[in-house]
């Protein structure tokens, strides 16, 4: 067992709309990061991967509320904290978030060097220019991106060179945890493998200690993650390592969204792509059971009524079903 | 899947073709040639994909097909003849065989425009004006039922109130009301989650076999181009540098360009190389079947 850098314990969060009606958007969501691991969350739209992220901030805007629960960093629980303490303590120094579309987040009317102070003089108001663009230059070049980029604005950078530089900028103060919030979705392939590879190199140098990544594609967390969680309609379904989440799968859920992999390989084109039928259910409501029962194949009568605890194997998996693992692996064999 | 059609089209005549296609924005020190001299050939029936990095120019290409921008050069044919759509009567007539989905669903429709509006234009597009009412709406309860939408949960409703799958699903019944010979499908499910993915795909398979469309899909994607199509074509820098039958281009690539997309895109049985010339990463795990 490594450091754990990140313990989440039972963390609830809700959106409140404006008619009063509580979304629960990340229900019940517990899980430990420890030192040089990264976690892969999958699921689909909607159901709670970018709020989890958010939440996981400890930065609570409206509609988004906190409602219960811990978020442990290196022994510091920020989940009570102020929101300006947050802002002051926390963000940046110990979690770091990329946004999906952060290629939007640079303004284009400033050269880049200036979010690099806006971000290290938020921290500490003192720092001259000149230490800054001296630390700035450094861990540009270990990073591979050119220290030229500084001096530039952002209309200047292709999509990919964007994204880098919005990593690299969130990272300049070595957070212990870096939330990726799909980074790589809107490039293309090889714009994409750059970003993963800086994220890498950012690992091993150990600017950051431990990273969360979000997306929904799957073949890439396989190849870049240690661990994939997958959540559905704001629960974690199951956990395991990334090998055994892909190749053998013991959640429904987690089965039905493995099909659906797509990769150009031999083979591809024998599989029928086969889409979950139905919809996932409504947050304002959750059905009081196995969320997934609606839509699942091996549902039970039991599985509409009684809560689902979240299992956890003795090989450190965990999944949330009601039928035992040799059960779910003979109706598997089944098929 | 069909590779006796892209076998036995040597006797056909290709129901779109296009030689020396080029397309240049600016002029002078500014100059983009966003297509290069491209030479193709659509088959009927065929599923076509084109693959290519961003700003290889699919989108300008396709925008070009459609009629949208102008052609600098080269001539594009269209079920024999060469297209002349230079006026707003010839386009018109253009467009009622060849349709395309675009990427965003969102910004597809008329936001003025209720659903009802939007498909029943597609029935008097078709010459459908003088149908009775009955008819009409006989038709367009069977396109809805064809991408598994409800029409009585539709009727009277706008395209926003739905949701990015069932608009890319309303998009698809537009198509199927229209009929045209070939649909031009630029990153149909790259805005939607992959459950909703497959319906998509499945979909289009559906229009392919029911109606004889010829489809050409536009994705970066090279799993979902392998797995979709017949024929790929694929593109760097406005130039079509591959083409052939699926399995051959994915299988056993040729262009240096093909084979660095191949490398570049994570997969399950193959370890990937970040460090192309250091070699496997050590962040990566080595390969399980190894």
């Amino acid at each position: 067992m490594g450091n754990v850098i990140l313990d989440v314990r039972g963390l609830t969060t809700k959106y409140i709309t404006r008619f009063n009606e509580g979304v629960y958007a990340v229900d019940n969501v517990s899980f430990t990061l420890e030192e040089g691991k990264s976690l892969g969350i999958a699921g689909e739209s909607g159901c709670g991967k970018s709020t989890l992220a958010l939440s996981l901030m400890g930065y609570y805007f409206p509609p988004l509320h906190y409602m219960s629960g811990d978020i442990i960093i290196n022994g510091r629980n920020i989940s009570q904290m102020a929101p300006d303490d947050v802002r002051l303590k926390v963000l940046g120094t110990e979690i770091a978030y990329i946004p999906q579309a952060a290629m939007n987040a640079l303004n284009p009317t400033q050269r880049i060097i200036r979010f690099v102070e806006d971000v290290i003089q938020a921290h500490d108001p003192k720092a001259s220019k000149k230490d800054i663009y001296d630390l700035a230059r450094q861990r540009f070049e270990i990073l591979n991106l050119s220290p030229d980029v500084l001096q530039k604005h952002a209309v200047e950078l292709s999509g990919g060179m964007k994204q880098r530089t919005v990593i690299a900028i969130s990272t300049i103060l070595s957070p212990k945890v870096l939330i990726a919030d799909e980074p790589s979705s809107a490039l293309d392939v090889s714009s994409q493998k750059m970003v993963i590879r800086m994220l890498r190199d950012l690992m091993e140098m150990g600017y950051i200690k431990c990273m969360i990544f979000i997306t929904h594609e799957l073949p890439l967390l396989y190849n870049v993650t240690d661990d994939i969680a997958v959540m559905y309609a704001g629960q974690f379904v199951e956990r395991g390592t990334a090998k055994e989440m892909v190749f053998d799968p013991l959640h429904p859920y987690s089965k039905g969204l493995m099909e659906s992999i797509i990769v150009p390989e031999a083979g591809t084109r024998e599989i029928k792509l086969a889409a979950i039928p139905g919809t996932p259910p409504n947050l304002k409501s959750p059905p009081e059971g196995c969320r997934f029962a609606a839509r699942c194949k091996y549902a039970q009568p039991m599985c509409q009524s009684s809560s689902i605890r979240f299992l956890e194997l003795d090989n450190a998996r965990n999944y949330r079903c009601i039928l035992p693992e040799v059960e779910l692996r003979e109706a598997y064999g089944r098929e | 899947m069909s590779e006796q059609i892209v076998n036995n089209n040597t006797d056909r005549t290709p129901c779109m073709s296009g030689t020396g296609v080029t397309k240049i924005f600016g002029a002078g020190a500014n100059k983009t040639v966003a297509v290069d001299h491209v030479d193709f050939a659509f088959y009927p029936g065929e599923l076509i994909s084109i693959v290519g990095e961003s700003g290889s120019g699919k989108t300008t290409l396709i925008k070009m097909l459609l009629g949208l921008t102008s052609v600098t050069d080269g001539d594009i044919f269209f079920m024999g003849n060469k297209r002349d759509i230079r006026t707003r009567k010839q386009k018109k007539e253009y467009w009622k065989g060849i349709q395309a989905i675009f990427q965003d669903p969102f910004s597809a429709y008329n936001i003025f425009n209720k659903i009802d509006t939007v498909l029943l234009d597609c029935i008097n597009m078709r010459g459908g004006r003088k149908l009775p009412k009955e008819e009409k709406l006989r038709m367009i309860t069977e396109a809805c039922e064809f991408v598994n939408l409800k029409y009585a949960e539709l009727t009277n409703k706008y395209p926003f109130e739905l949701s990015g799958g069932q608009m890319q699903r309303l998009m698809i019944a537009r198509i199927f009301l229209l009929r045209p010979k070939i649909l031009l499908a630029d990153e149909p499910t790259s805005m939607i989650d992959a459950c909703s993915r497959a319906t998509i795909l499945d979909m289009l398979m559906k229009l392919r076999e029911e109606e004889g469309m010829t489809i050409v899909f536009i994705t970066h994607d090279l799993g979902l181009a392998y797995y979709v199509s017949d024929k790929l074509l694929i593109m760097e820098k406005g130039k079509i540098v591959e083409q052939g039958a699926a399995d051959q281009v994915i299988l056993n690539p040729q262009h240096r360009y093909t084979k660095q997309l191949l490398a570049d895109v994570p997969k399950l049985t193959e370890t990937w190389h970040l460090d192309d010339e250091a070699g496997p990463a050590t962040f990566i795990r080595a390969n399980p079947n190894a």
